[in-house]
């Protein structure tokens, strides 16, 4: 008895010492922006909004957080509509090895795209003109993360029953009308959660803009950011900490909306 | 005429299979050939070689395989996954999610905190983390100086050790996640029951725990260590200083490629990387289906 109770109380003080390590560095996040006195400790002084307002009054801040947008809706537009014309295909045509090709692409997107790839992507970008162009950054994020979607997106149109098509099919609609009023309609999860994931996941990329964009009024806020702290003579801590925050919330958001959705289990597979 | 091929079968399946398959093909499967072709070029971002390129065979892999810092590159990141992947992040993920078992408040607890620390941009992320490690005002070395022991530059002492560390944090999230949900699926009446028996702790995790994560094991391990051989955090940390200490392969294939303009060296360390990866990949595949867990 004595034993379990004090194997209970280690194990209660790991857990919350490995708490204490996941929350530890992030605390700074939600302090600083609030701090008369920002600094790389976490001190608040007197609450203050001035350091939000002083990212209002930074150029390179607001744009590129509108550039974020850009490049976020439009990766998350182009995957949304490819991936729910192709997920059609790969649940109701199932053509020999259309099972492996899926497995295939998405361990492509697993390896190739990003680091490994970036020497050819860049190259790749400069052939078709799409160097420092934003559709250059949108279509290489969203090549890379559109097998996943399909995957993700194919499973919940594999739960819709077949009876629903061949009804629809009898009433003389076409495949593009059914995909638009009972695919869709029948898997609003599935494109919420494969939307959400793909705005994440294009709004938090570092390396693609990093590598693609040459020019400062196109960068998106991941660069900025790292340029803020990277390049400015003497960061201004209040400014960075603030930005940062805002920059971070889309993503916490976007998260709660999937965990709502669908539980973890799916954000593994875009992650990374 | 039109409509009908709009309308058939086939049309419909080329139609719809065009937009995806065309980007993917482009932007995902066309790079990795061209970096085998772009591997024999002495292509670069600068001078003559960039204007004209030429065909060099495989002189780069001969100059990648003879270079000492390439090697520091490859063992650096054997140490980083190994480490900080397969080690931190499947063993603290597998640790927490056992600890946590049927305890629902620290289970959303610890996954709350870990999901934080996973979710964050990068570029935030290694901000914070050089905040939180800064060495005289960071909360770390605060914490020490106020238990009276001697702030420490971490970045500069273990540099390898603190991106390890950091990774950890990073990514724990997922293979937790991975981990609670299959535990989830072990039927309780296993566990009663080997306990009404008395087996212990080690036998309950050989005989019970690990047959059914089987799956889970190989996959969680694969994606993890292919993301952490291909993940470029560690660059907004430390730019692969001080020296070449945490210059694990993505960073040195960035050095080589963007700073020193050398493409075609750069496409031959990321086929080198490539062909690791996909080693690994099978190497993973083979082991799971070995162990007759079949649901990789």
């Amino acid at each position: 008895m004595n034993k379990i109770r004090f194997s209970g109380a280690v194990n209660y003080i790991f857990l919350s010492v490995i708490v204490s390590f996941f929350i530890a560095p992030v605390i700074w996040l939600f302090v600083t922006p609030f701090s008369s006195s920002p600094s790389l400790s976490i001190s608040l002084g007197t609450p203050t909004l001035s350091n939000f307002s002083s990212v209002f009054k930074d150029p390179a801040a607001v744009y590129s957080f509108g550039n974020s947008i850009i490049i976020a809706v439009g990766v998350t537009l182009l995957t949304v509509i490819c991936a729910s014309l192709a997920a059609y295909i790969f649940s109701r045509y199932h053509f020999k090895g259309s099972n492996f090709l899926i497995f295939i692409l998405i361990l492509f997107s697993n390896i190739v795209s990003g680091t490994a790839a970036m020497v050819p992507l860049y190259m790749l970008n400069i052939s078709l003109g799409l160097i420092n162009s934003y559709l250059g950054v949108i279509f290489t994020i969203a090549g890379g993360g559109i097998p996943t979607s399909i995957f993700i997106l194919k499973s919940f149109f594999d739960s819709i029953p077949k009876s629903y098509e061949e009804a629809a099919l009898v009433d003389g609609s076409s495949y593009s009308q059914m995909l638009l009023h009972i695919f869709l309609p029948l898997s609003k999860k599935g494109i919420i959660v494969i939307a959400t994931l793909s705005f994440i996941s294009a709004w938090g990329n570092f390396l693609i803009p990093f590598i693609l964009l040459s020019s400062q009024s196109t960068y998106p806020a991941s660069v900025t950011i790292y340029n803020f702290y990277t390049e400015m003579g003497l960061p201004n801590i209040g400014l960075i900490s603030a930005y940062a925050l805002l920059y971070t919330l889309p993503v916490v958001i976007g998260y709660l909306v999937v965990n709502k959705v669908f539980g973890f289990s799916f954000y593994g597979g875009i992650k990374g | 005429m039109k409509s009908e091929f709009f309308n058939s079968k086939f049309g419909i399946i080329v139609i719809f299979l065009i937009p995806a398959l065309t980007l993917i093909g482009i932007f995902l499967i066309f790079p990795a050939f061209w970096e085998f072709y772009l591997s024999m070029t002495n292509e670069s971002l600068m001078g003559i070689n960039a204007v004209h390129p030429q065909f060099i065979g495989i002189s780069n892999f001969i100059d990648v395989l003879t270079d000492p810092y390439f090697y520091n590159s490859l063992v650096v990141t054997l140490i980083f996954v190994l480490e900080s992947a397969i080690i931190g992040q499947a063993g603290l993920g597998m640790l927490l999610s056992l600890l946590t078992y049927h305890k629902k408040f620290f289970r959303t607890l610890v996954q709350v905190a870990a999901v934080l620390a996973w979710i964050i941009p990068d570029s935030v992320v290694a901000y914070l983390w050089i905040a939180f490690l800064d060495k005289n005002a960071g909360t770390f070395n605060n914490l020490l100086a106020l238990i009276g022991l001697s702030r420490i530059n971490w970045f500069y002492r273990y540099p390898l050790t603190t991106i390890v560390v950091f990774n950890i944090w990073r990514g724990t999230a997922f293979s937790m996640l991975m981990f609670s949900a299959a535990f989830d699926t072990i039927p309780p009446s296993y566990l009663e029951v080997a306990d009404v028996m008395g087996v212990s702790w080690w036998r309950k995790l050989k005989d019970i725990i690990f047959p059914s994560l089987k799956g889970v094991f190989f996959a969680d391990l694969i994606l993890i260590t292919l993301w952490t051989f291909n993940v470029f955090t560690p660059y907004l940390l430390t730019q692969g200083g001080p020296g070449t200490a945490t210059e694990i392969l993505p960073i040195y294939i960035y050095l080589n490629a963007f700073q020193n303009f050398k493409i075609g060296y750069g496409a031959a360390i990321s086929v080198i990387v490539l062909l690791i990866n996909l080693v690994l990949a099978s190497f993973y595949f083979i082991l799971s289906k070995e162990k007759e867990g079949t649901s990789l």
